[in-house]
């Protein structure tokens, strides 16, 4: 008898839990899609990579285009500032990158980067702070001529996007 | 408390629906007879002032929504139109708009008067958690609401404020992306704010009725924290409370129609009536005043620690200074509540309290020079007020004597 009412017992415990399993993976699976919609739609991810023709940028200026709605910096960086930024021991960077790492061989003045400060996304301003490079004017980060952290509360460098040159006045972003 | 009814129901209608859907014995138990501590003062008036404020948001608010354009192409355009064209627009737009600043000044008063009265301890802990969560609730929906005319605020303040998430290891950025529905802020992320922004305020006045059916659980704390121990410490709630409430709501109203009239747009920043443009930040970006503090927390951390980056030990400390308001009760663990009688504890509420207006106003500074110095100071002062100073206190000092009864205390008031 008594192993009667715990072989019963095992058996509606296992149909149970079984039950609720099935259950919690209907609900999850339910739920999933009223979740996904919120997820970049079709048309947004439609967007991914663009083209830029970098004619006419001279050295020492800069333009910002739009790559999946994220605002891209293009700066035709001039002889001094690659030199500055080729200069910085790698010790004083607190998310260490040489400048090659950040360029394209044979276009090492052309510096492209996501506009977008690491810290909380605010754009910074060019040409600025103490390292010549652009300084946030969110919360004060600051970032050197081939855009990396130097100060502040930006835990990277500005992010590079993927990018290749088509020609040599040519970039494809993304 | 739910014996405290006198109700008799009148008429034969009203005791066919008593046996039904006892909804007027109801509202007599816990709107008019509720038995209420005598001494309360006007400290107890924001509660009351508090509803007021929801009620005055979701009434202007669905109006507004009646002309508002949730499209990043429109939605500016539309609240100028809403000032300019609709009839008493600029009315309904002013009061909404300086409500919110209004809600939010009337909340603070409303914490930093249980945090001194002890009205968070045994047996209101719960209360205190609604409390705290409605507050975390307003936080969201005025953020949402404050993006919704698309200006260069808002437009930054949403790209900062989901960026927040970006900071959590692993899912951050499929989350950010989740919550912007793309890779930066657009108008999918402007209409779904739209949707839970009318959404919300709805769930905080259901977590409201919760924070009131806590309250009525253990009764109203009191200005000396002395429990309640027979009829002579209470009054009922109407006409006593109710009159007393009203009035308060009377005088809160004064300054409220003062900004919404004369003064719209002084709370607010010039930098919002330009359009949003993703690709500009303006010089110098700050919030809304009322989240300057948690702000200036959020920007106070610049340095790496250990194996968490500045960015991520920043959104720790900026969640962990509201997390800790939901600990409280177990944080100060002395028996007395009223901070009248808790020597020690009084100076170190007011310490307190200037260091959390110090953090407002380093909220609002560039984050250079001094600031920066100053930032970290009042930020671990914030801290240590909750983990050190609180739980120290409570085993240290010594209270005053406290009265036997709230009608004595009341009684040697007025001979005095
Ligand atoms: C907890 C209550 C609420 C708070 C704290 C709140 C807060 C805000 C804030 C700060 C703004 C921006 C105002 C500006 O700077 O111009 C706003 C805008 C708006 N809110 Fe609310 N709101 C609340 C409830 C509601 C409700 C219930 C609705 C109903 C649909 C609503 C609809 C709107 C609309 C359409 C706008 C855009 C028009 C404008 O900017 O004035 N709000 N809200
Ligand atoms: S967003 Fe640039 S420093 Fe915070």
């Amino acid at each position: 008898m008594a192993t009667e009412a715990q072989h019963s017992t095992t058996r509606r415990d296992f149909l149970f839990v079984a039950t609720g399993a099935v259950a919690g993976v209907g609900a999850a699976a339910t739920i999933w899609p009223l979740i996904n919609q919120m997820n970049p739609d079709a048309s947004t991810l439609a967007v991914a990579s663009v083209e830029f023709n970098l004619n006419g940028i001279e050295s020492g200026q800069s333009v910002t285009i739009l790559w999946r709605g994220l605002p891209v910096f293009v700066r035709n960086r001039t002889d001094k500032e690659v030199e500055e930024a080729k200069a910085v021991p790698m010790a004083e960077l607190r998310d260490p990158e040489t400048d090659e790492q950040r360029t394209k061989k044979g276009h090492e003045n052309w510096l492209i980067m996501i506009a977008n400060c690491t810290h909380l996304g605010c754009i910074p301003t060019g040409e600025s702070g103490e390292f010549d490079g652009w300084s946030c004017p969110c919360h004060g980060s600051q970032f050197d001529t081939a855009g990396r952290v130097r100060k502040g509360p930006a835990p990277t460098n500005l992010v590079v996007p993927p990018y290749e040159f088509i020609s040599d006045t040519l970039v494809r972003i993304g | 408390m739910s014996e405290h009814s006198t109700y008799t129901p009148g008429s034969g209608l009203e005791k066919w629906l008593d046996e039904r859907l006892p909804i007027i014995r109801f509202s007599k138990e816990h709107l008019m007879d509720f038995p209420t501590p005598k001494n309360l003062n006007y400290w107890w008036t924001f509660g009351a002032i508090l509803v007021m404020c929801l009620g005055i948001q979701i009434v202007t608010g669905v109006i507004l929504a009646m002309h508002y354009t949730p499209n990043i192409g429109m939605a500016f355009d539309s609240v100028e139109h809403i000032r300019r064209d609709v009839n008493g627009g600029r009315m309904i737009q002013s009061f909404h708009a300086v409500g919110a600043s209004m809600f939010f000044a009337a909340v603070y008063i409303h914490i930093f008067r249980g945090m001194y009265f002890g009205s968070y301890k045994a047996p209101r802990e719960i209360l205190w958690i609604l409390g705290v969560l409605i507050f975390v609730l307003m936080m969201a929906t005025a953020f949402m609401g404050y993006v919704l005319p698309w200006g260069q605020m808002s437009g930054w303040a949403a790209t900062v404020i989901t960026n927040i998430f970006a900071a959590i290891p692993v899912i951050g950025t499929p989350l950010l992306e989740l919550l912007r529905g793309g890779f930066s802020v657009g108008n999918p992320t402007l209409n779904r704010f739209f949707s839970l922004h009318y959404l919300l305020p709805f769930v905080i006045a259901a977590v409201v009725a919760l924070h009131i059916w806590a309250l009525h659980v253990p009764g109203n704390n009191n200005p000396i924290g002395v429990d309640v121990k027979d009829s002579r410490d209470t009054l009922p709630f109407h006409p006593y409370y109710t009159m007393k409430d009203a009035f308060g709501m009377v005088l809160f109203l004064i300054p409220f129609v003062w900004f919404a009239f004369f003064a719209p747009d002084i709370l607010g920043h010039p930098d919002n009536y330009i359009q949003f443009d993703s690709q500009v930040t303006p010089a110098h970006i700050v919030p809304e005043w009322y989240f300057l503090p948690f702000y200036a927390i959020l920007r106070a951390i610049d340095f790496n620690l250990l194996f968490i980056n500045s960015k991520l030990l920043g959104v720790m400390f900026f969640i962990g200074s509201i997390v800790i308001l939901f600990l409280l009760p177990w944080l100060d663990t002395a028996k007395v509540r009223s901070g009248s009688f808790r020597p020690m504890f009084k100076w170190f509420y007011w310490l307190f309290v200037i260091n959390f207006i110090g953090l407002t106003y380093l909220g609002a500074q560039p984050a250079e020079g001094i600031y920066v110095l100053l930032s970290k100071v009042c930020t671990a002062y914030y801290f240590i007020h909750f983990v050190v100073i609180l739980p120290v206190v409570s085993c240290i000092e010594k209270p005053r004597p406290l009265p036997t009864s709230i009608s004595e205390s009341v009684l040697a008031k007025s001979h005095a």
